[in-house]
C-alpha cells in the first residue's frame, strides 16, 4: 500500500492539460515549401518520395499520401523543402490536404454544428486496422493513456460496434481485410462517420498501388476527418477531432 | 561460411541449386545434426521456359556458422516434407506451398499462412481443425477484436471452459509487402521497410540497410552502426514497456496501466527528439544514421536515467502483487521442450528458457564492442515472459547508458561517406537478423546475374512464434487467451506482409 503510494507520487501529473497547445519536440509534422526556384528539369524530391505525395510546377505535397518521412529535403538542391512540428494536418476536405507555397497551411477545420449537436460531449469510437502496420494502431492507443487522455472530454475507444458512433479507419483496406471492415460498418447504428487515419487509410499511402488493396468501402462516402501521418501523431488526431466537434478547452 | 556476424552474403554461381529430394535430405541431416533452422523459402521462376521453384534454406549450425541450401524443383514436383520428423520446419513449408505450389508430401497441417495471390479474400474457406465428441463446442472470435488492436481470427475448441485447441487463421493484414518491394530502387525502399511491422520499424530498417550495404559492398563506420543499435535497444525499450502495458491492464492492474503507459511515452518522445518521428521512422537510412549532438546524447541519457528509476519502482510492484502473481503464474506454459521443437525465437523462446538472441551469438561489431546480456527464464508462463520483458529493457537501458557514457565515441556527425552509387552484386544472396524486440528479424535480398534485386524474402519472428501461442492456450481457459496472447504480442502485419 504505501509502496503504491510512492509509485503515485513519482507518477505525479502527467496529463497534458492544453492538448491543442502541446510542443512535440523535433516531430517531423507539417512540410515547408519555400519560393526558391527548382533547379532546371530537377525532379530529385520526386524520386525520393516513396509514395507519390508531390508533383512539380508548382511543388506541392498531398499530406494525404505523404508518410512524412523527410527523405525529400536532403536531396533538394534549392532547399526548397523543410518540415516543422505543426501537428494540426487533419482536414475535412481531401483536397485540402495539399500543401504548396501558396497554400502554405492546412485549412482551419470548420466547427460542424451537426456533429457539436449530436456528438460534442460524447462520441464513442470503434477502431478497425486493414492491413495496417500497427503504428497508426498504437498511436490510437496512446489517445487514451495518461498524457493524453482523450476521455476527458467523452471521446472514447470501444469494443462493440453496436456502442460506437463512427469508426477509425487505419490501415490501406487489404482485400482480405475487406468484408470484415464492411461487416463492423453495418454494425455500427445511425447516423455515424468514419474518421480517415494515416496515410494508409486516407490514400493507400505506400500501398496505394498493391493489388492486395482494395479500397471500394470508401467510394460509397466520404470520411468526416481525414488526419495525415505514419504514423498520425496523437496531437494531430485530438486537435482535429476537437475542431471538427467543437470542443473548447 | 564462419561469421560473427549476423549478415551473410553467398555467391550463388559458385554453388548451383540441388534437386528438390537432395535438399530436402540435406537439411535432414543438418536438423539431426542439431542445427537451428533461420528460414526456409522459395521463389517461383521460369527458366529454360519451364516454370518451377528456388528453395533456400538458412542454417546456424551449432558452432554458430551460417549455411545456406539451395533446392529446384519443376512446376508439379513434389519432395518429402521436413515437417512430418522435425516441426521446426512446419510454418516455412506451409507458406513454400502457398507463395510457389511447390508441395511438400506428408505435411500434417498444409494450410494457408496468409491467403495471399489467388486465395484472397476466401478467408472463410479457411479448413479448421475439428475436435469431435460430446458437448465439445468452438468459439470463434475476430477478425476485429475488443481492443485497438490488429485482426486476426482465432477458433477455440473447448470442452467446457478448457481449450483443447486453439487454432490461429491470419492473413487479414496482407498487403503484398514483397512484391512492393520489387518495385522500387533497392536503395530507396527504407519507408516500405519501417511499415512492414511499423512497431519494429527500426530493426527492419537497421537489417535492410545491413543488407544493401553488403550487396554493394558500401561499407559504414563503425559509429553509423552503433547509432543504429542505439535506435534499436530505444525501440526495444517502447515494445517492451508497450506489452507491460497490456499485460498490466488486461489483468486490471491499473496503476501498471498508467504508469507503463506514460514511461512509454517518455522513450518514444525521446526518440522522436532524435529523428523526428516516435517509433524511430527516419533514423536509419542505407549508408547512414542520423547522429547525436552532444545536446541529444545527454538528453538521450537524462531520459534513460529517470526512466530507469521510474521502471524499477512499478516493475517492483507489478512483481509483488498478489493479484498478477495469480493471474499470471502458472499460465500459459510453454516448455523448453515444446519451443525448441517448435522452433520458437525471441523473448517467447527466451522466457521458456531456451538460450537463443542473435545479438549473443551472432554480435557483429557493435555487440562486440558492447555485449549484450543473455537472459533468460525458465517457467515458460506468462509470468516468465513478463518477467523477460522486464529483465530485457532494463538490460536495454543498461546497454544504452554504457555506450551514451563512453566519451571514446563520437556520435555527433557520422561522416560516413554516401557511397551509395555502387551496384549491386550479381547473383548473390544475401541475409541479415536483426534482434529485435520479438526476436530475429530476417532479410534474404537475392539479386539476378545483372544485380537486379530478384527476389526480397521478409520474416518476422511472429511468423514461428504463432503456433507456440496456439500451443500455450492448450489446456488452459479461454479467459486465459487474452493474456497469453498479450504475453506474446506478436505480430499480425509482420506475419501478413
Amino acid at each position: 500500500m504505501i509502496k503504491s503510494i510512492l509509485v503515485r507520487k513519482s507518477q505525479g501529473s502527467q496529463y497534458i492539460p492544453d492538448l491543442r497547445a502541446a510542443n512535440p519536440i523535433g516531430f517531423r509534422g507539417k512540410p515547408v515549401i519555400s519560393e526558391a526556384a527548382c533547379a532546371n528539369g530537377c525532379n530529385a524530391c520526386l524520386a525520393a518520395c516513396p509514395s507519390r505525395a508531390i508533383s512539380l510546377d508548382p511543388v506541392r505535397i498531398d499530406m494525404g499520401r505523404c508518410v512524412l518521412c523527410g527523405d525529400c529535403e536532403p536531396v533538394c538542391p534549392s532547399e526548397k523543402l523543410s518540415f516543422n512540428n505543426d501537428f494540426k494536418l487533419a482536414s475535412t476536405d481531401r483536397d485540402a490536404l495539399t500543401i504548396s507555397s501558396a497554400h502554405p497551411d492546412i485549412d482551419p477545420i470548420k466547427v460542424s454544428e451537426a456533429l457539436h449537436k449530436r456528438f460534442g460531449r460524447s462520441l464513442k469510437l470503434r477502431s478497425v486496422s486493414a492491413g495496417g502496420c500497427n503504428g497508426c494502431e498504437m498511436e490510437i492507443n496512446a489517445l487514451s493513456n495518461v498524457n493524453f487522455d482523450l476521455g476527458r472530454y467523452g471521446i472514447d475507444m470501444v469494443a462493440s460496434p453496436r456502442h460506437a458512433d463512427g469508426l477509425v479507419l487505419s490501415g490501406p483496406i487489404s482485400r482480405n481485410m475487406a468484408d470484415a471492415l464492411q461487416i463492423a460498418w453495418d454494425a455500427i447504428p445511425e447516423p455515424k462517420l468514419v474518421i480517415a487515419v494515416g496515410a494508409c487509410a486516407i490514400s493507400g499511402g505506400i500501398f496505394a498501388e498493391c493489388n492486395e488493396v482494395d479500397r471500394a468501402f470508401l467510394d460509397k462516402f466520404k470520411p468526416a476527418l481525414y488526419v495525415p501521418g505514419c504514423p498520425t501523431h496523437p496531437l494531430s488526431f485530438i486537435s482535429g477531432i476537437l475542431d471538427l466537434l467543437g470542443i473548447s478547452d | 561460411m564462419r561469421t560473427s556476424k549476423a549478415v551473410l552474403i553467398a555467391d550463388l554461381r559458385s554453388s548451383p541449386p540441388k534437386s528438390s529430394y537432395e535438399f530436402s535430405h540435406r537439411c535432414a541431416d543438418s536438423l539431426d545434426a542439431g542445427d537451428h533452422l533461420i528460414t526456409l523459402f522459395g521463389r517461383h521462376e521460369k527458366s529454360n521456359r519451364h516454370w518451377g521453384t528456388i528453395v533456400t534454406a538458412v542454417f546456424q549450425t551449432t558452432a554458430g556458422e551460417l549455411k545456406v541450401f539451395r533446392g529446384q524443383a519443376e512446376d508439379g514436383k513434389h519432395y518429402p516434407s521436413l515437417t512430418h520428423t522435425y516441426p521446426v520446419a512446419q510454418i516455412f513449408e506451409r507458406e513454400l506451398w502457398e507463395q510457389t505450389g511447390l508441395q511438400p508430401d506428408g505435411h500434417p497441417w498444409l494450410k494457408p499462412v496468409r491467403f495471399e495471390g489467388e486465395r484472397q479474400q476466401r478467408m472463410t474457406d479457411y479448413p479448421f481443425f475439428k475436435v469431435r465428441g460430446r458437448e465439445v463446442h468452438e468459439v470463434g472470435v475476430g477478425p476485429i477484436h475488443a481492443g485497438v488492436i490488429e485482426p486476426g481470427h482465432f477458433r477455440f475448441m473447448c470442452l467446457g471452459e478448457k481449450v483443447h485447441h486453439l487454432e490461429i487463421q491470419l492473413g487479414y493484414q496482407h498487403r503484398g509487402v514483397e512484391a512492393l518491394l520489387l518495385r522500387r530502387p533497392p536503395m530507396a525502399l527504407a519507408s516500405i521497410v519501417e511499415s512492414i511491422c511499423g512497431d519494429s520499424s527500426v530493426a527492419y530498417a537497421w537489417g535492410y540497410c545491413a543488407a544493401v550495404e553488403a550487396l554493394s559492398n558500401s561499407p559504414v563506420s563503425l559509429e553509423t552502426d552503433l547509432l543504429r543499435g542505439i535506435a534499436l535497444e530505444m525501440e526495444r525499450i517502447a515494445m517492451h514497456v508497450a506489452t507491460l502495458n497490456g499485460l498490466a491492464t488486461d489483468v486490471a492492474f491499473l496503476q501498471g496501466g498508467g504508469t507503463y503507459g506514460r514511461l512509454r511515452t517518455a522513450i518514444i518522445n525521446a526518440t522522436q527528439r532524435v529523428c523526428g518521428n516516435r517509433f524511430g521512422r527516419g533514423w536509419l537510412r542505407p549508408g547512414r544514421a542520423r547522429e547525436l549532438s552532444e545536446v541529444l546524447r545527454q538528453d538521450l541519457i537524462q531520459t534513460l536515467t529517470a526512466f530507469a528509476r521510474d521502471f524499477t519502482e512499478i516493475n517492483e510492484l507489478m512483481l509483488a502483487s498478489l493479484s498478477v502473481k495469480a493471474r499470471f503464474q502458472g499460465t500459459g506454459i510453454v516448455s523448453t521442450k515444446t519451443a525448441q521443437e517448435l522452433g520458437l525465437v525471441g523473448v517467447v523462446a527466451r522466457a521458456s528458457g531456451v538460450e537463443i538472441d542473435t545479438r549473443v551469438q551472432l554480435p557483429g561489431r557493435v555487440y562486440e564492442r558492447f555485449p549484450a546480456e543473455l537472459i533468460t527464464e525458465s517457467s515458460g508462463d506468462c509470468w516468465a515472459r513478463m518477467k523477460q520483458r522486464m529483465r530485457e529493457a532494463d538490460a536495454s537501458v543498461q546497454w544504452l547508458l554504457k555506450v551514451l557514457g563512453d566519451t571514446a565515441l563520437d556520435l555527433s556527425g557520422s561522416a560516413a561517406p554516401d557511397a551509395l552509387g555502387k551496384p549491386l552484386a550479381p547473383e548473390t544472396l544475401c541475409l541479415s537478423l536483426i534482434e529485435g524486440t520479438r526476436g530475429p528479424v530476417v532479410q534474404v535480398l537475392e539479386t539476378s546475374s545483372q544485380g537486379q534485386l530478384l527476389h526480397y524474402k521478409v520474416q518476422d519472428p511472429s511468423l514461428p512464434n504463432w503456433f507456440g501461442l496456439a500451443m500455450a492456450l492448450r489446456d488452459n481457459d479461454i479467459s486465459d487467451f487474452p493474456i497469453c496472447n498479450k504475453s506474446f504480442d506478436l505480430s499480425y502485419c509482420g506475419n501478413d506482409l
